[in-house]
This record gives C-alpha cells, structure tokens and sequence, in this order.
C-alpha cells in the first residue's frame, strides 16, 4: 500500500476490512445454532462472544496500518 | 422486603463516600480554569488513551444496561443478546467518523454536535433540531440511570414509606449534583476509573464463582427454555425474530455514538489517535457486557424468582431484580456490597456526562445562540453549571414521581430520535454536499416516522415493516433514519435548484478533518 504520504483522517482502502465484522454478527442464520456447544455453552452465545474479540483484533490491526 | 444487609450496606456506604470525595478532589485533577466551558465541560481535552477508555467506558456502558441486558435476558431470553453485535459494530463508526469529528472539533474549537452543524452547513436552525434533540433524548437516559440506583438501594433492604422511602436516592442525587457543579467532566472521569475496576471484578468473580456453584454451564444452559434459549427461526413471508434482531444491533450501534454525552467523552479525549486506539480497546467493555447478558440465564438456572426471600424485591423491580437477587443469593454479604456499590457508582457516571452535555448544547447552541450571544467565558461557563443542576433535578423529579415505564418508554423513543442527527453529524465529516434545509426536513420526516411507527407498535423496538406480502419485523430507528437519509439525498438537488442556500457557507476546511 502507498500508505507513506496519508494523514490520518483520509480514506484507506484497509477500512474495508471492518465490513467482515458486519456481515459475521449482523446475519443471525450463521450462529442461531446451540451446536457446536463449548463448555456447554450454546454456539449462539460463544460465536458471537468470539467475534468481540476477532473484531478488536481487526480494529487494532486497521490502526496499526493506516497511522501516521 | 428482605431485611436490611448491614454488611453489604456499610460497604456500599464506603465505597460512595470514598467517590463522592473523589468527585470533588477532582477539580484540581491536571487543573485547568473551570471558569471557562471546555476546561468545565470537557476537562479541558487533556484525557489520553487510557482515561478516555475508563471515561467513555463508563459512559457507554451504563449501570442500567447491566441491569436492563440481563434482565431481559431474564425475561426473554437469545434476543438480549442483541446487545454484543451491538457493541462490536459500534467500534468501526467510532474509529471511521468519529476520529474525524474529534480533529475538527479540536481545531474549530466546537463542543457539541450543534457548534459543529452550525460550522459546517451555516444553518442555525439546523443546529438548534441537532440541539433540541439531544437534550430531548438524554432527558430519560438520566432518568434510567437513577433506577439501575434504586435496585441496588432496594436490594440492600431498605426501604420505607412515603420520602424515607426516596432519602437514598435524594442523598445519591444531591452528591451527584454538587460534584458535577464544582469539577465538572473531571469527576465522572475519575470517579469511572474506580466503577470500573470496580466492575471488572464482580464480573469476572461472577463468571466464575456462579457456574461453579450451578454446577457448569451445560446445567445452567439446560435449564433454560428451549424458546428463550435461541432466536425464534422466521415463518413463511416474514424475516421475524432474525430482521429485528440485526437491525435492533445496528440501530442502536448507529444510534450510540450520536447521543451527546457520547460526544462530550469523545471530544475531552487529547487526540484523535486516543480516539482510534479506543475503538480497539473498548470492546473488553462488549465482553463484559456479553457475560453480564449470561447472568440473566443464571438467574433462570438458580430460580431466584421462585425463592421466597426475593419475591417482594421482584415485585416491584420485576425482572431488573434478575441480577441483585442473584447476586445477593451467590456472594457472601462483603462482596454483594462490592457488587451493588460498582452499580450505584456505575450510574452516576454517566448521568453527571449526560447533565454535562446536555448543559453543552444548551448554552452553546440554544443560549449563546439565540439569547445572549457575547457572553464571557466565564458566564458561558456558570450558565452550563446551572442547566447541568436543573437538568438532574428533572431526572430526579421525573423518576419520584413518573412510573418507571414511562422513562423506559421516554429512553426508547429517545433512541429513534437520536439516530435522526445522523446524516447531519456522521454523514458531515465526511461531507457538505448535502443542503442544509434538506438534512431538516429529513431530520422532521425521520423523527415525526419514528414516533408514529413506535406508538404504533405499542412502544416498544420493533415495528413489523410490511413490503410486497413479506413482514420485516425491524428496530424502527433504523428504518426512519433511511427514510430521513433519502429525503435529504432527493431534496438536495431541488434546494439546490430553488437557491434555498446562497453560497455553501461552510466555515470547516478539508485539512481541519486531519490530524
């Protein structure tokens, strides 16, 4: 990427990223499912609780590639 | 009632006289001269990551959320789930559009929503819609924070008749009161970061203490209704349980951030890149929230509805009893007094933001611009100092003497009518194409559609959409702002026409988005 000369605040394609995020949590037919269980807990509650973290995880990752 | 627990009381008790000092030291907290607004109302914007991830935290996630999520949980089971995609699509928002609002903000020196609105499209009429609505909507949110305290009073085993019934409220209040009117900003900011730590850890002792007592999680979930267990799977024709369980998440995500005490956390942060780094590390806050959402079902799993000693507690809270009475039924006195104090903490952060911004746009966008519009500094300041008072004293007023379900219902059109500022505030960061007059119209069209789609759904989220013999069961903020957002983009072109607006009277440059 030609990242080198953006200011924070500008458009970078990387943003794209969080559309992952949306389309993961925001279509319930994906994790409306008791299984797979994990320590008993139904995949509806632990899929979604996951994706807490993947989407922190992408965020930090976004700001660490498009900061000054 | 239960009797009083003095143990739980007496810690209680010292955990709120410890912040209520803290409140007041505050104001001499990285000192700046609290006569004038943006040192009163914004803490002077000196908060780096950390402190705006307590601050904002604290302000988000609010004590009647913790007490609301599992407890519709509780009652209604998969959909109060709703609040974690809530809370994980919120972030990208935060970190695209409101990094960007932070800098201009910065630079322009605007200290609500409205003071941006007026610089950037130059329409006082719109700013003051912006305005209006924000105050409107955090009216009732204040009012909410002041039952997550009632709870937590009422599950200490107090209680009384008549005003000795309301004194620990009253006393709660006028603390919360005279704190916020000597340090301003800096008192919820402080007093978060011992709520939180606070809250963390009955949240994690909670998520680990309880499913062992219960016998594990597979006991717990098993003891859940099958019907409350999942999302109800959608008909024939109707995208049921599933539309109204995204669009509920998304609305509400888009709804957040616009609520003014929202922005008044996010501008006392000291830079965007606190901002951005915030949208990162804010969702350990989603993760709590999600384990608190699992408390309602271990409320259900230990039947502490069915338990004698409670019954009078959810007779008058009903379901918000969910999580005091669980937690007053796993935890040894000492630590139920931890508990209840993070949560009776947990609202007075929020409410003094909420009071701080409400009196923001009052006397910026409401007093400076239409009454007295050369005020000095130090007026400016006193004036907001005042409304914060009045506006805490109408919360309290309201919930003395207002049943619950009024606020609650007030809260939820509060919502539909907050998200009617979007195209205006997020849309604007990124740009002026749209004509002022058209955003209005919109904003009226949005919030006059809400309202009617809310009261026609008796008032509550979800209204069922119907298009072409299918149902869209959808969060009605969600599909007013859309309709709010294509009249603006149809009419634009036709103020433009009629010349509604002379030139573009935008006062922002590109460069001011930037860091």
């Amino acid at each position: 990427m030609n990242d080198a000369h953006r200011r924070p605040g500008e458009w970078s394609w990387w943003y794209l990223l969080f559309g992952i995020e949306f389309v993961a949590v925001l279509w319930p037919p994906f994790y409306n499912r008791v299984e797979p269980t994990w320590i008993g807990i139904p995949f509806f509650y632990w899929y979604q609780m996951l994706w807490v973290v993947i989407s922190a995880v992408i965020t930090a990752f976004v700001y660490l590639v498009t900061r000054e | 009632m239960q009797d009083v627990n003095w143990i739980a009381l007496s810690i209680f008790v010292l955990l709120f006289g410890f912040i209520s000092w803290l409140g007041f030291a505050a104001a001499r907290w990285r000192r700046g001269d609290l006569d004038q607004l943006h040192e009163w109302g914004l803490g002077g914007r000196r908060f780096g990551t950390l402190i705006t991830w307590f601050l904002l935290g604290g302000d988000l996630y609010t004590a009647y959320t913790f007490i609301a999520v599992p407890a519709l949980a509780f009652g209604a089971g998969a959909v109060a789930f709703f609040a974690v995609p809530y809370t994980i699509v919120v972030y990208p928002f935060l970190f695209l559009f409101f990094s960007r609002l932070w800098y201009v903000c910065h630079k322009r020196g605007y200290i609500t929503a409205g003071d941006f609105v007026r610089g950037r499209f130059g329409n006082r009429w719109l700013a003051l819609a912006i305005s209006i609505t924000g105050i409107v909507a955090t009216m009732p949110y204040i009012a909410l924070q002041l039952v997550g305290i009632q709870v937590v009073i009422g599950a200490l085993g107090i209680s009384g008749t008549g005003v000795a019934a309301d004194l620990p409220l009253i006393v709660a209040f006028v603390i919360l009161a005279a704190f916020t009117y000597s340090s301003g900003l800096r008192a919820p900011a402080s007093i978060a970061i011992v709520k939180d730590v606070l809250i963390y850890l009955t949240a994690f002792v909670a998520i680990i203490v309880i499913p062992i007592e219960l016998g594990g999680f597979g006991k717990i979930f098993s003891a859940v209704p099958a019907q409350k267990l999942l999302l109800a799977v959608p008909g024939a024709h109707t995208t049921g349980a599933y539309s109204a369980y995204a669009t509920l998440a998304l609305g509400s995500a888009l709804a957040l951030l616009l609520y003014p005490h929202s922005m008044t956390a996010i501008l006392s942060a000291s830079s965007g890149r606190a901002i951005r780094r915030n949208a990162a590390i804010l969702p350990g806050y989603s993760l709590m929230l999600g384990l608190l959402a699992l408390f309602g079902f271990f409320a259900l799993a230990a039947g502490v509805d069915k338990l004698p000693e409670y019954a009078a507690g959810f007779k008058e809270f009903h379901n918000n009893f969910a999580v005091p009475a669980l937690f007053l039924h796993s935890f040894p006195s000492w630590f139920v007094g931890i508990a209840f104090a993070a949560i009776g903490i947990g609202a007075l952060v929020p409410a003094a933001i909420m009071s701080i911004a409400a009196a923001n746009l009052y006397t910026r966008n409401i007093h400076r611009e239409f009454i007295n519009q050369n005020p000095t500094d130090k007026e400016e300041a006193q004036m907001a100092k005042w409304v914060s008072l009045i506006v805490k004293v109408g919360a309290l007023v309201f919930i003395l003497f207002v049943p619950t379900q009024y606020a609650i219902q007030l809260q939820l059109l509060g919502g539909i009518w907050i998200i009617q500022t979007l195209p205006a505030v997020m849309l604007g960061v990124y740009t002026r194409w749209f004509n002022s007059w058209a955003l209005l119209v919109g904003w009226a069209a949005g919030t006059f559609a809400g309202t009617a789609m809310a009261v026609a759904a008796h008032l509550t989220p979800a209204y069922p959409l119907s298009l072409g013999g299918y149902t869209f069961p959808g969060y009605s903020a969600f599909y007013t702002v859309i309709l709010n957002l294509l009249l603006a983009i149809v009419l634009t072109p036709v103020f433009n026409a009629m010349r509604a607006e002379r030139a573009p009277l935008d006062e922002t440059l590109a460069a001011d988005y930037l860091a």
